[in-house]
């Protein structure tokens, strides 16, 4: 029998979560931008974006363990841990700094990894283990800098958290006013680093076989152990990316605010927000459905609501009210499967 | 040798490990202060019962927490229902000062039992985003002020007097802890809690309501904040912002570290007593070593981690 279907069509039906994130936050980035007193401009864009990397990065994070059907409550806190550890060695000449990138990447991953190890030797919940390890982090954190603060190369600073040309101007590595140049030079570079992680680092490990264990083990992980597939690797890989993605939001983060600073509250915050984007962005807390760039698309859409608060003139007062009652709203949504359910026995899965 | 050893239940090992590491707990920060001081303030009643009254607040949330965790759910927003029930018993005042604080807690364990069990949105992310409207309530009733209004009387006397010599908010707990003890060993509403978080479906195909119950567990959970709120507003004589975070995740580790499985269905009340008791004095000694945040963090982890290592682990996967 022949599918009548496109392709297109099909994928969209099958991920009804995800395209619907997409259109979602496609329609509010418009509004936001047409009612914005500026209208459309690159400024606001790059503002915009900066913004929105920490939390971005996060929920990737956060996606892949919730993939696997678990939680990482530390991915907020590797952050914490993470940022402190950049805004000590991020700095001084371009090697240095280079290697000390390297360094806070290498910390967020092996603080992954040790997160990975417990879970899976350990054989614990993901959920506690991770309370746990999260409160290990902040510890670290704080003994690296007991107060705000820090010192991170103003460059690299700059470079990275504006436009393309910024970036090629400041390092000098060709005329920024080159003519091939201009039409991608209003790029913003926090948008460009997380795509290219996105697609560089994501997409192509979910192609492996221990990404595609991850999605076996989050669907049903007997059968996925029946089928012999390596499960332990796959967890641990899963905990160590997490890390990794957590490692990168972390080092933005120093870059962007030029400091570290370890806020337990901060670090709660961000792990809570991270799961709620996870949500919006169409991966199922079950486990087994979704992927990392849903849950961009879910980040970001909880970012760019809270960006309507400054172009809508709302009661300050009322803002956490409102940011409150979309994000209940929002997680809601999904409430709607219950009503189309036929057999009431679904329901309890 | 069987009768030599009788065999522990699983459920009892828990239990067991935590007291000795209490034991554990209190020799170390004896021997600091004994070798530093020359003093043994940990082992003096009246310091233990001062620490257990501050760990009381922490015990009711703990108490309502694990009712949830039984299900094999959370419940993220005992911070801000704890703040919520203070600043609203503080702003009525009054006589109906505690009856308020107690509505809350009913109201917003019926809106996230509601939730959970009838829209069936996750647990954690429910209770998560309810936690933020309440925030945001919270932050328009007050103009993101501390609010001047001051604890009643009465809340101040459940929470600072001493009774007996014994301070009140050790009653309070202790009643607490006998009717949910009871409420979980000898009621049909107990047992469908364990039944319902063992395997929900099958629960529902014996005759067990089970949204019925989830809701009834979420409003369980809301009252016990409520009232640790509302005591904790007696306690500092009045409420103010944030006042309920320090509490959400101690609780959910008081918990755990008592033995009750984080996917429900298994677990002890005596177990959470014992986790509560635990975390508090772990706390009171590390401020007694004069520990810093830092080092109190990672000790804090370590110690769940190590705990739970020791009798906390799953099974491995069989097909």
């Amino acid at each position: 029998m022949r599918n009548k279907r496109s392709p297109l069509a099909s994928t969209i039906r099958q991920n009804p979560g995800f395209y619907g994130a997409i259109i979602m936050l496609l329609v509010l980035y418009l509004v936001y931008n047409m009612l914005h007193p500026r209208g459309f401009s690159a400024a606001v864009l790059i503002q915009n974006s900066n913004e929105s990397v920490a939390i971005v990065f996060l929920a990737m994070a956060q996606t892949v363990p919730v993939l696997l059907g678990g939680l990482d409550l530390s991915v907020g806190a590797i952050m914490t841990l993470t940022n402190c550890v950049a805004s000590v060695v991020v700095n001084g000449s371009p090697p240095q700094i280079i290697v000390g990138m390297i360094i806070t990447l290498a910390t967020g991953t092996a603080f992954g990894l040790m997160n990975g190890l417990i879970v899976v030797y350990g054989r614990l919940q993901p959920i506690i283990a991770t309370l746990a390890t999260g409160a290990i982090a902040v510890g670290l954190a704080l003994f690296i800098r007991p107060a705000p603060g820090g010192n991170v190369d103003d460059d690299i600073s700059w470079a990275l958290t504006n436009d393309l040309y910024e970036l090629v101007d400041t390092y000098g590595w060709f005329d920024a006013d080159a003519a091939w140049f201009a039409p991608i030079s209003w790029f913003p570079v926090p948008l460009l680093i997380v795509v290219v992680i996105a697609f560089g680092v994501w997409l192509p490990f979910k192609r492996t076989v221990t990404g595609r264990t991850i999605y076996a083990i989050g669907s049903a992980e007997g059968a996925a152990y029946m089928s012999g597939l390596n499960l332990n690797r796959a967890k641990i890989a899963a905990f160590t990316l997490a890390g990794f993605f957590a490692g990168c939001a972390g080092l933005y983060l120093a870059i962007q605010t030029s400091s570290g600073n370890a806020d337990i509250t901060q670090a709660g915050a961000y792990t809570l927000n991270s799961i709620a984007a996870v949500v919006v962005g169409g991966t199922s807390l079950l486990g087994g459905m979704g992927g990392a760039i849903g849950s961009m698309v879910g980040a970001l859409i909880l970012r760019v609501i809270s960006f309507y608060f400054r172009i809508v003139s709302i009661d300050p007062l009322l803002q956490p009210l409102v940011e409150g009652v979309v994000l209940l709203l929002a997680v809601s949504l999904g409430a709607f499967r219950t009503l189309r359910v036929k057999n009431q026995l679904n329901l309890f899965r | 040798m069987k009768l030599a050893f009788p065999s522990l239940k699983s459920e009892d090992k828990p239990i067991l490990i935590a007291s000795a590491f209490i034991l554990v707990i209190l020799s170390v920060g004896t021997a600091y202060t004994v070798s530093t001081q020359g003093s043994a303030p940990l082992l003096s009643p009246n310091y233990l019962l001062q620490q257990l009254q501050t760990g009381s607040f922490l015990g009711i949330v703990a108490a309502g927490m694990m009712v949830v965790i039984l299900l094999g759910h959370i419940d993220l927003s005992v911070a801000w229902t704890m703040t919520a029930a203070a600043m609203m018993a503080t702003t009525v005042g009054g006589d109906l000062a505690i009856p308020v604080g107690i509505a809350i807690g009913v109201g917003v364990g019926l809106v996230n039992g509601f939730g959970v069990a009838y829209l069936r949105v996750p647990s954690m992310i429910f209770t998560l985003g309810v936690d933020s409207v309440l925030r945001g309530l919270m932050v328009a009733h007050t103009g993101g002020f501390a609010p001047q209004d001051a604890a009643t009387p009465l809340m101040r006397t459940l929470a600072s007097s001493r009774l007996m010599g014994i301070p009140s908010a050790i009653f309070v707990w202790l009643a607490v802890s006998i009717v949910i003890a009871v409420m979980l060993k000898r009621t049909a509403f107990g047992r469908q809690i364990y039944v319902t978080g063992n395997r929900e479906m099958a629960a529902y195909l014996s005759g067990v309501r089970t949204r019925r119950v989830i809701l009834g567990s979420f409003v369980v959970s809301g009252v016990c904040a409520a009232m640790a709120g509302v005591m904790l507003a007696g306690y500092s004589a009045r409420a103010f912002q944030g006042m309920g975070n320090a509490f959400l995740l101690p609780a959910i580790a008081a918990v755990v570290i008592g033995g009750t499985r984080i996917l429900g269905g298994q677990g002890r009340y005596a177990g959470t007593l014992v986790g509560v008791i635990l975390i508090v004095l772990l706390n009171s000694v590390l401020s007694i070593m004069q520990m810093p945040e830092a080092g109190r963090q990672v000790i804090y982890g370590a110690v769940i981690i190590l705990m739970l290592l020791v009798y906390g682990r799953g099974g491995k996967v069989h097909s």
